[in-house]
């Protein structure tokens, strides 16, 4: 038996969820045109606070796109073809996804308009220049990945291309990682756990937004869609968030190991306003305890209940990067240890925030772009299966 | 020797005596001439070692300053000041705004010992600005410099995040009334250059003038190579502090008395 893939159908609930996407995406960009036009004065961005609100959800949104391809990668490295039928709808989710991610991040560049500068000047010591090829491969391999699952001409690459676009994806996540993991200046920094530890976090946040992805499409084009698969993504999530919190839980009891970072400790799990929040009760508390108390429990096995964990998962990693990004530059360098240091360029003190409506458009434009082209992919191509009920899933693959 | 032949050598004496003098008095006058028209070239080379635009710099110099901080205090911020004249910043001190140089109060946790020093780009050997930037825009001239290259800075901030010291700002805003040899643009980063102009004019930095004149005498700036010169018998003669010198990026600005 061989599964049918179908476009979705173009009924009103498409249209009416293209056109708020779209308006979301438009506003973003409309965003971007102003930044780019008035500076970014407009935004709530500082020479302290030199990365905002645009990078938490650019840097969510490429980690997340990177972790989509899991479910793929599932299929096709390590042989679960249970997750076979949804092997297309995973590798769009990483192109789009990333699209809208590096949206995000290109329109908030100092100069977007100089994007070619971008592509066609390198300094190969630099692991932006790095991400920047990392980034372009990776739309190539999965476009081709793509092929060899949809066009029976690349189907004899199919495992071959999907195990290389597997590896480069391991790769572009430890550059994405390292973007920060490379930092020696800053305390919050400066560590080679970044990397593994975004890996970790985007099998989490990719996989909680597939589910919602592929609940979302499946619902609002009225297909089948069986506990049976919907069930193994959901223990596969809360093992991922468990992995998150593990993860976390390394990087904290490190720096609380050392002397020398227990300000900064202080400053994120104690004293850190609005940081200190984001991390116990956005990463910690919905990010991690929310989605495991879900998914664990048997008794929360229901359809709502998992839309709820894995929309947890997705606002837990938006705060997990706020806390990431933005307070690891709002706790202030230290550059004379042992001193108390005033200046009039905000040296020794907390660096306050607070991000403009043109950078929270922008970031959430970036997250409607991605899902925009998902939606609007789905439409346009075969990316998935008519039926995923568990009749047709035993009929495929038997009862395990 | 008879006597003729003594008074006739006495007259070839006089005679080349004469000549000789007479010549000597041109090459004199000549000398004048051709000293007054190309004395200034010649000074300005011999004596300050200025190189034409044309010549790229060399990498037998590196530029570096030596802060003594038991100098520098009483608030004074002619620095900062000559700073701004000097390359056309605002001077304001918002969050947003473009500061190159500023002054630092720091003050011992333990003993309360207090100093007050100017904190600026420290032109690193090893910059993490220029290892981070993408595109190669930030970088450091052969005689250590580090500048960026205002045609390719995409104003991705990521030197910014890289930078130790701070020393780096993204400007904000649309800029006006910019001096002709220092280019800035909205939308791309910037620091200290250590007024680049004038040290290839063979002028110190705003910055280090100013101190002098202030009478505060609290920043000396010149070439790292040259042992007879002296900044380095200064390093040589006494002891001086690397700001971050855990991260042993061999910064050229370097510090006294902290």
């Amino acid at each position: 038996m061989n599964i049918a893939f179908r476009e979705i159908q173009a009924k009103q609930g498409y249209w009416l969820t293209m056109l708020v996407l779209g308006a979301l995406a438009g506003a973003g960009v409309l965003s971007a045109l102003y930044m780019e036009h008035h500076g970014h004065i407009v935004t709530g961005m500082t020479n302290q606070i030199v990365w905002g609100l645009p990078h938490v959800f650019a840097v969510f949104l490429i980690v997340a796109a990177s972790g989509a391809l899991n479910v793929a990668s599932i299929a096709t490295v390590f042989g679960k073809t249970l997750y076979k039928p949804l092997n297309r709808l995973s590798a769009l989710m990483a192109l789009t996804f990333l699209a809208g991610g590096l949206m995000a991040l290109v329109l908030d560049l100092g100069r977007a308009d100089r994007l070619v500068v971008a592509m066609t000047q390198y300094n190969f010591k630099s692991i932006f220049a790095w991400n920047v090829i990392l980034y372009n491969g990776f739309f190539a391999i999965v476009i081709a990945y793509l092929w060899t699952m949809m066009d029976r001409k690349g189907s004899p690459w199919y495992k071959t291309v999907g195990t290389f676009a597997f590896v480069w994806r391991l790769i572009l996540t430890t550059g994405t990682g390292s973007i920060f993991g490379f930092l020696v200046a800053r305390e919050a920094y400066d560590a080679a756990l970044l990397a593994p530890m975004f890996i970790i976090f985007s099998f989490n946040y990719g996989l909680a937004l597939f589910l919602l992805i592929l609940m979302g499409l499946y619902k609002g084009d009225n297909r089948p869609l069986g506990d049976k698969l919907v069930n193994r993504l959901r223990s596969l999530l809360g093992t991922f968030v468990a992995a998150s919190l593990y993860f976390t839980l390394v990087y904290h009891l490190t720096n609380l190991y050392f002397t020398k970072h227990h300000g900064l400790e202080a400053f994120l799990l104690l004293e850190g306003g609005i940081h200190t929040q984001m991390f116990w009760l956005g990463q910690v508390l919905i990010g991690y305890v929310v989605p495991m108390a879900i998914l664990f429990n048997p008794a929360t096995n229901g359809r709502g209940w998992t839309v709820i964990a894995a929309v947890a998962a997705v606002l837990g990693g938006l705060a997990q990067m706020w806390v990431t990004i933005i307070g690891g530059q709002a706790y202030p360098m230290d550059m004379f240890p042992g001193y108390a240091v005033t200046s009039g360029f905000y040296d020794g003190v907390v660096n306050a925030y607070s991000p403009a409506l043109v950078e929270i458009l922008l970031g959430i434009g970036g997250v409607a772009t991605a899902v925009l082209l998902t939606v609007g992919a789905s439409k346009v191509l075969r990316f998935m299966p008519e039926r995923l009920d568990d009749e047709t899933l035993v009929a495929l693959h038997g009862k395990h | 020797m008879n006597q003729h032949e003594n008074a006739h050598a006495d007259k070839s004496v006089d005679t080349l005596t004469t000549d000789t003098a007479t010549r000597r008095d041109f090459l004199k006058a000549g000398a004048v001439v051709a000293g007054a028209t190309l004395a200034p070239g010649v000074l300005f080379y011999g004596v300050a070692h200025s190189r034409p635009a044309e010549e790229p710099a060399s990498k037998a110099v590196r530029w570096g300053m030596l802060i003594n901080t038991q100098k520098c205090g009483d608030g004074c911020k002619s620095c900062v000041t000559a700073c701004n004249e000097e390359n056309g910043l605002s001077g304001k001190t918002g969050p947003q705004d473009s500061q190159w140089i500023r002054k630092v109060d720091i003050r011992n946790l333990q003993t309360g010992a207090h100093h007050e020093l100017p904190m600026l780009c420290q032109h690193c050997e090893n910059p993490p600005c220029v290892d981070v930037c993408p595109t190669g825009a930030s970088m450091k001239r052969a005689d250590g410099i580090v500048l960026v290259d205002r045609h390719i800075c995409i104003g991705c901030r990521y030197c910014m995040m890289a930078c130790p010291y701070k020393a780096r700002s993204l400007v904000h805003e649309p800029l006006t009334e910019q001096k002709p040899d220092v280019p800035r643009g909205m939308g791309c980063v910037e620091a200290c250059t250590f007024c680049v102009q004038r040290v290839d004019r063979d002028e110190a930095p705003a910055c280090v003038d100013a101190c002098t004149q202030a009478g505060h005498n609290a920043m000396l700036f010149g070439n790292l190579n040259d042992a007879e010169g002296p900044i380095a018998k200064a390093l040589k003669s006494m002891a001086s502090t690397e700001v971050r010198a855990d991260l042993n990026l061999n910064t050229g600005v370097r510090y006294q008395g902290i």
